[in-house]
């Protein structure tokens, strides 16, 4: 490998079968900073997720480290191959996923660098703006570091087109730094609807869903909308959905073309999360509720009467 | 089992939050600080372990201004043991803290340290990941279940497409997320208590430590706000507007 700090790694987001689409967006942050994009995909069993990455519009390399130790991607194992890595790379990007925001800040500590979280705008190579305070203000900082750690918010830029590159793969060794940690188990949602941060409507239940089974009634308004299902901390904390539901400053970010709020009051914390979204509705019967205010279009209801009107009438 | 916790004093998660004219940062005079929300599950995490027997000792420290005195109180309230300040009135950013923490560590040699998985300020969600590598230690981040054995640590942890359960050898570090515990609120007799409990003061310096910011705030405004939306009447009206005006379905 030619050492070119002109070079960019982007970390792929995977599960050793597909690539997740916000790798896509972490590439499109890249090509804002530079034109030569290397994509590390770490994994065990995965070259067809490597061959989709080298399809990616931009990305003109593709390293495949493909090791048991990177089979559940576990961030110590992960760290150890960033850093081996690295001295050929100005600036190293991962989406701000689960697996981005875990491994990325051992990536900055180990290479004694800050890292930039979270960022939603590129000033130029070494300025970032990133949102501070749940997102009531936007920082714009600047990094004096020699490689820059990046973690990108997938919504703030549009992804990379999948296809239309055609980057080599080539094969990287593995670097250790396994066997502190070890996967027992996961318990993921199975689910028929698209991907909460991917879909192009989300329909979201807060606490005013008073109970999980309710939500059936919203599942029937994402069936009708091929919308994704979202809910509030409030409703999470309560039991009525699994945490990856959440939808907020420490939960996902959303920003669909449609955000339909049902039953959420609209706290800080939620809105966080959602008021990038291009529209915004909000059912709720409280007309004081602070949903209201982001909303494009607020609704003044029962839920349980408006939610099967409305699903009635699409 | 001794257990470190890492606490921030961060304005109050209900403030909400005022940009200074002059771009330099947010408004924090006279505004309602608190024990950051995250840290405050970590502190009943680790309270939780004690009272179970699992741990013997909890430690909380600090890095910020003497204002920070009062959120170290706040823990030991909720019942930790001792409380360090490491008192300073410089802007100190993670991998700072994680140096400050590391230093700690290897002067108090806990075997966990649990802290909250991110800061309501400047939601940089860096520091337990970071303390890690410098330490060459296992993480557990986004925990939603904590369980202690002899050697390893069982850690549930919140990810984008559900749970994971992962195993960790200790000594490890623990991020708490939101679903970890509730916290509980001190009693008046506990925060009596907590006045007469082990409180030291160090410096980033007497622990050999630069703080030095590597990231320098350029400038801080506010976000695009969004336009004011309208009412509407009833389930017809707003299928309408979706249809006809913003055209999304």
């Amino acid at each position: 490998m030619t050492s070119s700090n002109g070079a960019i790694l982007v970390l792929a987001d995977h599960d050793n079968a597909t690539l997740k689409p916000a790798t896509l967006n972490a590439v499109a942050a890249a090509s804002r900073i530079g034109s030569d994009i290397h994509v590390l995909v770490a994994g065990k069993g995965a070259r067809a997720v490597a061959d989709t990455a080298a399809e990616v519009a931009g990305v003109t390399r593709v390293l495949l480290a493909d090791a048991a130790e990177y089979e559940h991607r576990l961030p110590e194992p992960v760290a150890a191959l960033v850093i081996s890595l690295v001295p050929a790379y100005g600036h190293v990007l991962a989406a701000a996923t689960s697996e981005g925001k875990n491994v990325m800040p051992r990536v900055a500590a180990l290479l004694d660098v800050a890292q930039i979280s979270d960022i939603t705008g590129i000033v130029s190579a070494d300025t970032f703006e990133r949102p501070v305070y749940a997102g009531n203000a936007i920082a714009t900082v600047q990094s004096r570091d020699p490689v820059k750690i990046i973690t990108v918010r997938a919504t703030a830029f549009e992804a990379a087109a999948a296809t239309g590159g055609a980057a080599a793969v080539e094969s990287v060794a593995a670097a250790g730094g396994g066997g502190l940690s070890k996967l027992l188990g996961q318990e993921l949602t199975k689910s028929e609807r698209p991907e909460l941060t991917q879909a192009r409507v989300v329909v979201s239940g807060g606490r005013g869903m008073q109970s999980g089974e309710n939500f059936t009634l919203l599942e029937a308004l994402a069936d009708k909308l091929g919308a994704a299902v979202g809910a509030s901390r409030a409703a999470v904390d309560a039991g009525f959905v699994p945490n990856d539901y959440q939808v907020g400053q420490t939960g996902k970010i959303v920003a669909p073309e449609l955000y339909i709020a049902v039953g959420i009051s609209g706290a800080i914390q939620h809105l966080a999360g959602m008021k990038d979204s291009k529209v915004i509705v909000a059912i709720n019967k409280d007309e004081e509720a602070p949903i209201f205010q982001v909303a494009d279009y607020g609704l003044v209801a029962d839920l349980f009467k408006a939610v099967p009107e409305l699903v009635a009438a699409l | 089992m001794k257990i470190l916790v890492p606490v921030k004093r961060v304005v109050d998660y209900n403030v909400k939050i005022r940009v200074k004219a002059d771009g330099t940062g947010v408004e924090t005079a006279s505004v309602k600080f608190s024990m950051n929300p995250f840290d405050e599950i970590a502190v009943e995490e680790a309270v939780r372990l004690k009272e179970a027997g699992k741990a013997t000792e909890v430690v909380v420290v600090s890095l910020g201004p003497s204002a920070a005195q009062e959120t170290l109180r706040t823990a030991l309230a909720m019942g930790a043991d001792r409380a360090i300040l490491v008192q300073t009135d410089a802007e100190v950013q993670p991998l700072a803290v994680a140096k400050v923490l590391k230093a700690l560590v290897d002067k108090e040699q806990p075997r966990i340290v649990l802290l909250g998985k991110q800061a309501i300020d400047d939601d940089c969600n860096q520091t337990g990941q970071m303390l890690a590598a410098l330490l060459g230690w296992p993480q557990g981040t986004f925990a939603s279940k904590v369980a202690v054995g002899d050697d390893a640590l069982t850690v549930t942890r919140e990810i984008d497409g559900g749970l994971e359960t992962i195993e960790l050898t200790l000594p490890a570090v623990v991020t708490a997320d939101l679903r970890l515990n509730e916290p509980r609120y001190a009693s008046l007799p506990n925060i009596m208590k907590a006045k007469k409990k082990p409180f030291e003061t160090l410096t980033p310096g007497s622990l050999g430590v630069d703080v030095t910011p590597r990231l320098t705030t350029l400038k801080v405004v506010e976000p695009p706000r969004r336009k004011a939306g309208v009412k509407v009447a009833d389930v017809a009206a707003l299928v309408d507007k979706l249809k006809n005006d913003a055209r999304v379905i």
